[in-house]
């Protein structure tokens, strides 16, 4: 074993050299900051006063979609970055040769993927940051006081965490990088599968088990009592329960594959 | 002499891999001096480079015991790891990084402290003459650089014993060249180096030890020259205008191998003057004809052959 206080020096190290990989390959992060920006502006603007008058509320149309429809682009945003780019990152890492030398090396073998689930939680929180930036540039009001917007940041990092974990994972477990960015795809459906867009109630009964059971119809309703400042329930403490069951999962499944041999070639 | 440098830097017992029913390494022993370079040589999928990833403790052997500066690969995998450096086959470099950043990236991963790092990697720069290129990224390095980057990194950390796989494969003639000196200045410095190489020159220039391995045995291990006089090695090819002095040369020889197209003949030699002289007075004494001549020294296909190969009759030493 390293001993601890390394593998804290260690894991800074590596989110270090995962934060220069961010700038100097700065396309991937336009592209994950960009994707949700987007889709908000499609959803608000394309399908928000048909979906809007869907909701049912008194005035309906776009305003009340766009405030109907946060909670489940944040969620998408957490997906698509923290679910795709550690996957993507890992696996390139995982081909290089650098990634048998850390092996040979005297260094925390948490650090290393460590490194890249701090570096995602950052850039997964820059892309939240802008995302919101643009919702209250277009008109979101949220009702939510200090405390709510502190809780609702919260819980969308510890979604992040957990994301991320699953999705070091699933690059681990891909034999090539293009294996590891199609893989986290059907993370990307689950926030659609839900109560981001509209309500679980108007969909077919099948789905709707599904859409009211999943983990992120519990994180976007919490979300969106948070963000409405109302109260949150029960929901928020399933939610949190989800995130650790996945960051648990994420974590020893990636462990597992990293301590396993490397394919000799 | 301090206890460390009285036991052998690499010791192994009876080491053994299998990758599903193909055996790699079928127990194979060796030990590794303090201080020495120890050249383990062979064809491709001799099982070299998994002989390098198992003592490096990137894979795990099937049995053996194994010990790398006194420790225990098994029992100790961190301390091995605290005592050696690795440079691979394929270049272990971040290449979005600079040659320096990627020198920083090691000291801090050696835990080396901020000012220590950075006197290091400009140490590092200077010696492998890439002072130059140290603020550019590694996509407008060449393949020389790259590779001293690599061994340089490896270097950081300052360890005592070195793996070397294949050091200079791909290399051009000037680089390799600088590969070789570079090695002879960390063994001067007291470094253990433990290389692989399909060169029998290489390992000749810069190897105390040779261990031959073929099929995952090591069918051969001494000083460069006990593997020589091992092997009998180099022929001399004799070319005749037309059969008939093929023919006479052949029984004068009595046997040697024919190539009836060519109309040449090859007899093994030493490859020696005096195997030459030896070979040119039996043609004089018996007034045969040579259109020409050529003298081939041992080369690593001679060595196997040697080794490993079955041997004939024809193929008796003069």
């Amino acid at each position: 074993m390293v001993a601890p206080r390394y593998a804290l020096r260690d894991s800074g190290t590596m989110l270090g050299r995962q934060l220069r990989h961010m700038l100097r390959y700065p396309s991937l992060t336009m592209l994950l900051v960009g994707m949700p920006v987007v889709f908000l502006l499609l959803f608000v603007y394309v399908f928000g006063e048909t979906l809007g008058a869907g909701l049912g509320g008194v005035p309906g149309g776009r305003a009340e979609y766009l405030a109907y429809v946060i909670p489940g682009m944040l969620a998408v945003t957490v997906v698509a970055c923290s679910g795709s780019a550690p996957a993507i990152l890992v696996a390139m890492d995982m081909t290089e040769g650098i990634a048998a030398r850390f092996r040979t090396m005297s260094i925390s073998r948490f650090a290393v993927l460590a490194g890249h689930v701090l570096a995602s939680l950052i850039q997964t929180m820059i892309a939240i940051g802008v995302v919101l930036g643009v919702a209250l540039l277009i008109g979101y009001r949220p009702a939510a006081d200090f405390a709510q917007w502190m809780a609702a940041i919260a819980l969308i990092a510890l979604v992040a965490f957990a994301i991320t974990w699953l999705s070091v994972a699933l690059g681990l477990v891909s034999d090539s990088v293009e294996t590891a960015s199609n893989l986290p795809m059907i993370l990307m459906l689950l926030p659609l599968l839900g109560s981001g867009f509209v309500p679980a109630q108007s969909l077919p009964v099948g789905l709707r088990w599904f859409a009211e059971n999943q983990p992120f119809t519990a994180i976007i309703e919490t979300l969106r009592a948070l963000l409405a400042g109302t109260s949150v329930g029960q929901t928020g403490l399933i939610s949190v329960a989800w995130c650790v069951v996945i960051a648990l999962a994420g974590y020893m499944w990636a462990r597992k594959l990293y301590e396993r041999e490397p394919v000799a070639k | 002499m301090t206890p460390t440098e009285a036991r052998p830097a690499i010791a192994v017992n009876g080491l053994r891999k299998s990758f599903g029913n193909h055996a790699v390494l079928d127990g194979i022993d060796f030990a590794v001096p303090a201080g020495a370079v120890f050249a383990l040589l062979g064809p491709n999928g001799a099982g070299k480079t998994t002989t390098i990833q198992i003592l490096s403790t990137l894979i795990a052997a099937d049995s053996g015991d194994v010990r790398v500066a006194g420790h225990s690969l098994i029992r100790e995998p961190e301390l091995v790891r605290a005592a050696i450096g690795v440079t691979g086959q394929f270049s272990a470099v971040d290449n979005l990084l600079t040659g320096e950043e990627n020198l920083m990236l090691m000291a801090d991963l050696r835990h080396l402290g901020k000012r220590e790092g950075r006197q290091r990697t400009a140490e590092l720069l200077e010696r492998f003459e890439l002072v130059e290129a140290a603020k550019k990224r590694l996509s407008t390095y060449s393949g020389g650089m790259r590779r001293r980057l690599d061994l340089a990194m490896t270097l950081v950390g300052d360890p005592r014993i070195i793996f070397l796989d294949e050091p200079t494969a791909g290399l051009d003639p000037r680089s390799r060249r600088t590969m070789w000196r570079i090695v002879r200045d960390l063994v001067a410095d007291g470094v253990t180096i433990f290389l692989t190489t399909q060169y029998l020159e290489e390992a000749d220039k810069l190897a105390d030890r040779i261990a031959v391995l073929d099929g995952g045995r090591l069918v051969a291990e001494g000083t460069p020259s006990e593997l020589k006089r091992m092997i009998p090695g180099g022929h001399i090819v004799l070319r005749f205008a037309d059969t008939a002095n093929l023919e006479r040369a052949t029984s004068a020889f009595g046997g040697g191998v024919r190539d009836e197209d060519g109309l040449s003949l090859l007899v093994p030699s030493e490859g020696g003057i005096e195997s030459l002289r030896v070979v040119l007075d039996r043609l004089d004494a018996e007034s045969i004809e040579v259109h020409g001549l050529s003298v081939h020294t041992p080369d690593l296909d001679d060595v196997f052959l040697a080794i490993t190969g079955p041997r004939t009759e024809e193929q008796e030493v003069l």
